[in-house]
């Protein structure tokens, strides 16, 4: 699946929320979507959905724009929030059989097995469901869908860490038995970023980065040592951090970290180490003047 | 599982050098499959599939179309030969400066070494 996004300008009255943005997707990959809250990251897929009409601009699906166009919005699940698609009065099998209905590739062996994997009862009522149990059936409503895209928006919200192991390998499972587009957000970036072919993240509404995650992890480091030795390195650097303890010092330094760069590092008696997903990103995001 | 410092593809990759040496993969044995790295890892097939490219392009792995990824033959050979030529850089740098910063002498780094040695071919 191919998603072209052009220019897209999103307002709600004075807010900005998407500002010139631009993207192309390609391939069968799982791709984090990854943002501060505010950060547009829900707009930006809503949109892609095909769930709301831009200020300005277009997303474009395999060539065809993909607001009110039914052909290409039957092969897109997006899940935020089960309340979506049905009613709180309803039962879960009243919600699977209406998925049944609306859903071309619907796999309902598929949402029963994992509906059953994370103990939620076909009987209950949606709206007697935990939070946890809500977004369980999210996750299940969106993997047995078997979308060419599938969006999974916050969608562990409320779930205990050995159910969102569950949900990360039920999702691999799932892409590997059937390569598609997957687009993950979430606030749990170490947790996910292992998942992760490619990247994206925005800030206020625009692009930040876009790439494959080992380059974004290969691009951030902490270079440490005695603090002049440091000053003097990261001079001409794009520094994103510091911190000082006595005389030593750390700068994170974000920009490419290539051999000529560890062996002047090493030359100068200073310690280089890779910063990570979550660490390179809370650095590149934080708000500045601070 | 794996440490932030190296990327998790070359982590994968030292792990399967190290399963050669240590004799868990025998030459000419198929390796698991990259989705099966995937699921025990917990990580995206497209990182086990670069884990098993680079080992490609070190004549470690080959593939047989179709079929799967294999242990070359003289691939033990040829990563012990690769590790002996940075053991004493890579390993044993570290270990010598740690004994210089805490004052262990070269007299007594040898007779350990020797004894430790002795006890090895002994046995």
């Amino acid at each position: 699946m191919n998603i072209e996004i052009r220019n897209l300008h999103q307002r709600f009255g004075d807010a900005v929320a998407l500002n010139d943005l631009s993207l192309s997707i390609e391939g069968a990959k799982i791709i984090g979507l990854l943002g501060r809250n505010g950060s547009g990251k829900s707009t930006l897929l809503n949109i892609i959905a095909g769930f709301r009409k831009p200020t300005s601009g277009e997303v474009l699906i395999d060539g065809e724009p993909v607001f009110e166009n039914g052909r290409i919005t039957e092969r897109l699940a997006l899940i935020r929030e089960v309340g979506d698609t049905v009613e709180d009065s309803e039962k879960v099998e009243e919600a699977l059989r209406y998925a049944a209905y609306l859903r071309p590739n619907w796999n309902g062996e598929r949402a029963r097995y994992l509906l059953d994997r994370f103990e939620v009862s076909l009987k209950s009522k949606i709206s007697s469901l935990s939070r946890g149990r809500r977004s369980a059936l999210g996750i299940a409503l969106g993997l047995a869908a078997q979308a060419d895209l599938t969006i999974l928006d916050e969608t562990y919200l409320g779930l205990d860490a050995p159910s969102r192991y569950l949900f990360y390998d039920e999702l691999l499972q799932d892409y590997m038995n059937q390569p598609r587009t997957f687009i993950l957000s979430s606030h749990l970036i170490e947790e996910i970023a292992r998942f992760l072919e490619d990247i994206v993240i925005i800030d206020h509404g625009t692009l930040m980065f876009h790439g494959n995650t080992e380059q974004f992890v290969s691009q951030g480091a902490a270079v440490t040592g005695n603090a002049a030795d440091v000053d003097r390195f990261v001079q001409g650097k794009k520094v994103i951090g510091e911190l000082q303890l006595g005389r030593t010092k750390s700068a994170m330094v974000y920009g490419e970290i290539n051999s000529g760069f560890l062996e002047q590092a090493n030359t100068d008696g200073l310690d280089v180490e890779s910063l990570g997903v979550q660490d390179l990103f809370v650095y590149l995001t934080q708000p500045k003047g601070e | 599982m794996f440490d932030d410092q190296q990327p998790i593809y070359r982590q994968i990759a030292d792990q399967i050098r190290q399963d050669i040496l240590g004799g868990r993969l025998e030459e000419e044995e198929q390796v698991m499959s990259t989705n099966q790295y995937a699921a025990f890892y917990r990580i995206n097939p497209a990182t086990a599939q670069k884990a098993f490219q680079n080992l490609v392009d070190d004549g470690v792995l080959y593939k047989k179309r179709g079929i799967g990824m294999f242990v070359q033959a003289g691939a033990r050979a040829k990563l012990q030969e690769e590790h002996r030529a940075s053991f004493f850089g890579q390993r044993l740098d570290p270990v010598l400066a740690e004994a210089r910063v805490i004052g262990v002498s070269a007299a007594d780094l040898i007779a350990y070494i020797s004894r430790k040695l002795g006890e090895d071919s002994g046995q």
